[in-house]
């Protein structure tokens, strides 16, 4: 069980928006995670930002907690089998549907593109699936 | 400059991811999974960062071109296809079945190194695995999100 947190979740967000508009404004790119991630991977052009924000993003998270300690949970005891199938199965399907929650849910809902607002109607409903799926098929978590 | 601001950027972001606790992958799964103990949090996370990013972009993109190249890369693409809706799909299933979609996969590292060091390579194998299937493997590179 975790707490209702709508406050941080709302100033986490807009943080998460400002880097979004700062990306435009400075590189003109759309900041989606999965897409920085496959073309660093796979692209030689342009890998350089990409890998330069993908080492951001670990930096961001490094200094979360450095300034509060605690106050991320880590989670234990989760089997391996279902991270390496959910990781296969997330990068098989950003790669191929161009985008996760960061590129459709985010920028590209709010340039108000039918792709992205499709997609995300589809993995938030997929998501919901499987989380019911894992939680009360599988009995993991809870 | 590009890779300075890249940089500031993805710290920007991954201390929103934090702050969210988006990179709590328990919380992510409280909020997909509607009929258990509902944690509706996330869908503030989504809405704030659309509250900045829908005006912001509208501010931005009526600018000639950014500050650190010639042109806005925007997507161009705006057919429905297949492809686009089973990648969704595929996605959703393994964001629900993990707790965790790229973003906070790449900022956990840090936080949930035992996992993300599990979760990250298997991640990179699916992308190419798509990549091989799709066969071009740059084309897509563009039209990326």
């Amino acid at each position: 069980m975790t707490e209702f947190t709508p406050y941080s979740a709302l100033a986490g967000g807009a943080l998460i928006g400002l880097a979004a508009v700062l990306m435009m404004a400075f590189n003109g790119r759309i900041s989606g995670v999965s897409g920085m991630f496959h073309n660093a991977v796979s692209t030689s052009d342009g890998r350089g930002w990409r890998l330069m924000f993908l080492l951001g993003l670990v930096l961001g998270g490094w200094l979360y907690v450095a300034m509060f300690p605690g106050d991320l949970a880590t989670r234990e005891g989760f089997p391996i089998s279902l991270l390496v199938v959910g990781g296969f199965v997330v990068g098989f399907g950003t790669q191929l549907g161009s985008g996760c929650t960061s590129g459709h849910g985010v920028c590209g809902i709010s340039r108000l593109s039918a792709r992205s607002i499709a997609a995300t109607a589809m993995f938030m409903l997929t998501g919901f699936i499987s989380a019911f799926a894992l939680r009360h098929l599988l009995g993991v978590g809870a | 400059m590009k890779q300075v601001s890249a940089l500031i950027v993805g710290i920007i972001f991954g201390l929103g991811l934090s702050l969210s606790h988006m990179v709590d992958p328990d919380k992510v799964i409280n909020f997909l999974d509607l009929f258990g103990h509902w944690d509706a949090s996330l869908a503030f996370v989504m809405g704030g960062a659309i509250l900045v990013t829908f005006p912001g972009y509208r501010w931005v993109l009526g600018r000639k071109k950014p500050l650190f190249d010639q042109r806005f890369h925007l997507p161009t693409d705006n057919r429905l296809d297949m492809a686009l809706m089973t990648g969704a799909a595929l996605f959703g299933l393994g964001w629900g079945l993990s707790g965790y979609c790229p973003g906070p996969a790449v900022a956990a590292l840090t936080i949930n190194p035992h996992e993300a060091f599990v979760f990250i390579p298997a991640m990179i194998a699916g992308g190419l695995a798509a990549r091989w299937l799709r066969g071009s493997p740059t084309s897509k590179a563009a039209t990326s999100q």
